[in-house]
């Protein structure tokens, strides 16, 4: 099996404090050298990305007076994916003085990720989350209100407190038009560049530091070289790599994958998050899938038949041939399991031939129960505009009948490796929110994505960064500097193949092959002998790939399917390495299922005495096994338990 | 089921554009719009030719990113519908669709369906957010929002920036768009102190980017995928007013 891959030297994070967890981020940035307000505005930063993290991390830059110029794919920054999150954002504030704390916060977390995230990271993560939330009410986020005028909160799935704060089903819209607003003042104030329907293609390193990225403008097809003091990568997460994702279309790897490439580690790609509600997949033009917030789990109720093969509507089901198997098999927790717990336990009574719906992969989340005990208006105001978003997609009303869930690819643990201070092995080259790998571990909590992503934009990489800068000033690098005339040709030879192959296949019927391998093999269940199949069949599907790809029209004009041919190319290389890195992972953890290592019954079980790292990989060269650094990660506050939510 | 669709396809923004007729056969009632779209253009790259550009991202009715006229109505026939959120099941078999971009003076049509409407972040730029430094806020608690308030905010908040309201509007007006913004920062405490100045500079910067007039035609609410109400524009036209004359 070690012909998949080498084992390099381990690695550690030099940027992390050490001394009590409590003070470790404020003595970082009391450490941490400061850049005078006069010489920013002579640095020049790039931000990739306008998400939460990207489009708070340029705002706060521009703000801070550094020059930033900002790229997105999407015609506004007001798009980025981070918009259709819809559940909420977490934050330690125990305004409902039910127990909640930092510490608390910072140990759900720790353990919610099984056990493979940093607790130097998490510590901060749960220390700024306080403060996001002040942030966002000061910008005019409308979170959800109680009678007296204060904050409301909700709990979200995996934790017995109420620490999420929420802006009904849309927070992530509203959080992300404050960042975006934030972020449209600074281009008027001139402090940010704005670059929309532009595509980073490449990185560009010059004397080991990243010092720029290649462009292409989406509309005119024109390559273009951009230089800078640093380069931020905040392009999201990976999940289309699956093709069938709840991600937004658009979303793809290229940008953190061309910065892996140039020697960036990337770290733990094998975590991927399923989540538990979504809608199930209705036939083969299906393009994407859709989630239903989590935060339905804490009034609806997760069943299915008794019986195998019982295709009774749900309504002829009576009740004591039903199994709620999730209050039935974790009585304490109930329906509100974590994520990767409900998606197993759903895809086992599936597999047991009791799921519902065409194709019984499906299970019912049933409000029925809720609407006698609250009354519909209460439950219509609650879920109203998820309720119709789901007879909308499926044409059935789940105020009557119960609604059909099923797990669906939804985020990606995995990403960049970065020390504490958010910077990658490439000095010079930061990476922030679901880009990075980070915080998460295994397994992410809900709620905790938009909080990551905010943390990192509006708090913790601007102090970072500076840091960096103060290092400087690095020498200036022009446009013709032989590094990035060479990575700009890199590109335009890349974009002349893709439309030379000329074959017979279009690029969605190579990702969709590719998506169905990767669920197949690498989704919620994953064997040695399942893996390293998927390799083998990625491998020749790439081949194929590269041989009869056909993409039109020109690379001078706006032209979606060569936009679509780069992601796809990039995601081949990516999938293999996720397999890779599942391979070699003989553990279970949290969002990483190895069927070969469950407890007697069905539980993850993780193997801390030889697992307990960081997988960071390195680019050894196309088609030359990748090499593993490990970063063990060391428990001093909460040490590591099998996970347990019976 | 099977359709008849005719689209307009413009090579460029120079090109003069004009409506091309496809058949589609088999189209499933469970795709969306855009899938059906998606099944079609697979099969104009494999007969070579050149499949149709549209906008589309989150496919979840909340990016704002699509956007089409169908049949003459923006975002198609469903009310409170992004296109991408419109099902085929609302079709009939044998029906014949008119595809077209949104057409409004500060949207130039980039390619077929696709156009830019970078006109209303320009409207944002100008003053549609609260000037709230990073990492110095109060305490959250510390400013009550009356619970009507702020769920009044909430609901003009729900604006998605699809542009829908430009586009059915006979004046091609972003009133409702403004509106929305408008009302979503003036509902809340903290949005008070810029809240003359505010009204002021969008509505100047909807001006100057090109939008018409509003005429109280009532086109826009009428195909926002989110209904935001019309009655935020009277909100708007009284806010402006009362900044001005205190001015």
């Amino acid at each position: 099996m070690t012909e998949f891959w080498t084992q390099g030297e381990p690695i550690a994070d030099t940027a992390a404090p050490d001394g009590p967890v409590e003070t470790r981020w404020e003595r970082r940035q009391f450490t941490a050298k400061l850049v005078n307000p006069a010489n920013r505005r002579k640095l020049t930063v790039i931000v990739v990305g306008t998400g939460l993290a990207g489009g708070s991390a340029a705002a706060t830059l521009g703000e801070a007076g550094y020059h930033v110029k900002s790229y997105c794919y999407q015609d506004s920054p007001r798009r980025a994916h981070s918009i259709a999150a819809q559940g909420g954002i977490n934050a330690a504030k125990n305004y409902r003085n039910d127990g909640d704390s930092i510490y608390r916060l910072f140990y759900d977390t720790v353990k919610g990720g099984d056990f493979r995230a940093r607790e130097s990271n998490v510590y901060r993560l749960a220390q700024v989350s306080v403060n996001i939330i002040d942030q966002c009410v000061a910008q005019g986020v409308p979170f959800a209100r109680e009678y007296g005028g204060l904050l409301d909160n909700r709990s979200f799935g995996g934790t017995q407190v109420s620490r999420t704060f929420y802006a009904r089903g849309q927070t992530g819209q509203q959080l992300l038009l404050g960042a975006y607003q934030a972020l449209e003042r600074q281009i008027a104030a001139g402090n940010v560049e704005m670059h929309e329907r532009h595509e980073m293609l490449e990185l560009i390193i010059v004397d080991g530091k990243a010092r720029g990225i290649v462009v292409r403008d989406m509309v005119t097809g024109e390559i273009s070289t951009e230089v800078a003091d640093a380069v931020v990568l905040a392009s999201g997460g990976y999940g289309n790599v699956f093709f069938l994702s709840t991600n937004a279309k658009g979303c793809n790897v290229t940008a953190t994958w061309r910065a892996h490439r140039k020697g960036a580690y990337f770290a733990n790609p094998c975590y991927t998050q399923i989540h538990p509600t979504c809608i199930p997949e209705s036939g083969s033009h299906q393009s994407k899938l859709t989630l239903m917030s989590e935060s339905l789990r804490n009034d609806g109720r997760v069943w299915v038949p008794k019986k195998a093969g019982d295709h009774r509507e749900a309504a002829d089901i009576p009740e004591d041939e039903r199994d709620y198997y999730l209050e039935r098999i974790y009585p304490a927790f109930g329906n509100l399991v974590p994520r990767d717990i409900a998606s197993r336990a759903a895809k086992n009574v599936c597999d047991e031939g009791r799921g519902v719906g065409p194709g019984g992969l499906g299970v019912y989340l049933d409000f029925a129960d809720a609407i006698k005990r609250l009354g519909q208006p209460a439950v219509e105001a609650k879920y109203g505009n998820l309720f119709e978003m789901y007879a909308r997609i499926t044409g059935e009303d789940p105020y009557v009948t119960p609604m059909r869930i099923y797990p669906a690819v939804h985020y990606t643990m995995g990403g960049l490796w970065v020390d504490y201070d958010l910077q990658s092995n490439i000095p010079g080259l930061f990476v922030v929110g679901e880009a990075n790998f980070s915080d998460h571990g295994a397994n992410r909590l809900g709620a905790s994505a938009l909080m990551q992503g905010l943390a990192d934009g509006y708090f913790v990489l601007p102090n970072t960064l500076g840091n960096y800068l103060a290092s400087g000033p690095y020498p200036k690098v022009t446009v013709d500097h032989p590094a990035v005339v060479e990575a700009r040709r890199d590109v335009e030879e890349r974009i002349k193949k893709f439309l030379s192959i000329n074959g017979d296949r279009t690029v969605d019927s190579f990702h969709r092959e590719l998506g169905h391998i990767m669920w197949e093999y690498c989704g919620m269940e994953r064997t040695e002998e399942g893996l390293t199949k998927a390799i083998g069949l990625i491998r020749a599907l790439r081949e194929e790939f590269w041989t009869r790809v056909k993409v039109p029209g020109k690379g001078e004009e706006l032209n979606q399917n060569l936009e679509k041919a780069g992601r796809v190319a990039d995601f081949f290389e990516l999938g293999e390495l996720m397999c890779i890195d599942a391979l070699h992972r003989a553990e279970s953890c949290g969002g990483h299922f190895r069927a070969e290592s469950q407890t007697e019954d069905g539980e993850a079980l993780r193997h801390d005495d030889e697992f307990a790292y960081v997988a960071a990989w390195e680019h050894a060269g196309f088609g030359t096994a990748p090499t593993l650094h490990k970063e063990d990660l060391n428990f001093e506050y909460v040490h590591p338990t099998q996970r347990s939510y019976k | 089921m099977n359709l008849k669709l005719r689209v307009w396809r413009q090579k460029g923004p120079e090109d003069k554009g004009r409506m091309v007729t496809y058949e589609v056969a088999d189209v499933s009632p469970d795709a969306s719009f855009l899938e059906m779209l998606d099944v079609l253009n697979e099969r104009l790259i494999l007969e070579g030719d050149d499949p149709i550009a549209f906008d589309h991202d989150c496919r979840e009715g909340i990016c704002g990113m699509c956007g089409m006229m169908i049949n003459g109505v923006a975002h198609g026939p469903e009310r409170a519908t992004t296109t991408c959120q419109l099902h085929m099941r609302h079709f009939k078999d044998g029906d014949s669709i008119d595809i077209e971009p949104w057409r409004a003076a500060p949207f130039p049509v980039i390619k077929d369906l696709v156009v830019n409407r970078g006109a209303l972040d320009s409207i944002i730029q100008a003053g549609g957010y609260i000037t709230a430094p990073t990492g110095t806020a109060p305490d959250a608690h510390a400013t009550p929002v009356p619970k009507a308030d702020a769920d009044a905010a909430f609901e003009a908040a729900t604006c998605i920036g699809c542009g829908a309201c430009v586009a059915a509007c006979p004046n091609g007006s972003s009133m409702l768009f403004t509106a929305a913004k408008v009302a979503h920062l003036g509902l809340m405490p903290q949005g008070q102190p810029e809240r003359s100045s505010r009204v002021i500079s969008m509505i100047e910067a909807q001006d100057e980017a090109g939008f018409g007039g509003c005429t109280n035609a009532g086109e826009c609410t009428t195909v926002c995928p989110k209904g935001i109400p019309l009655n935020l524009i009277g909100r708007l036209n009284a806010d402006y007013l009362k900044a001005v004359s205190g001015r």
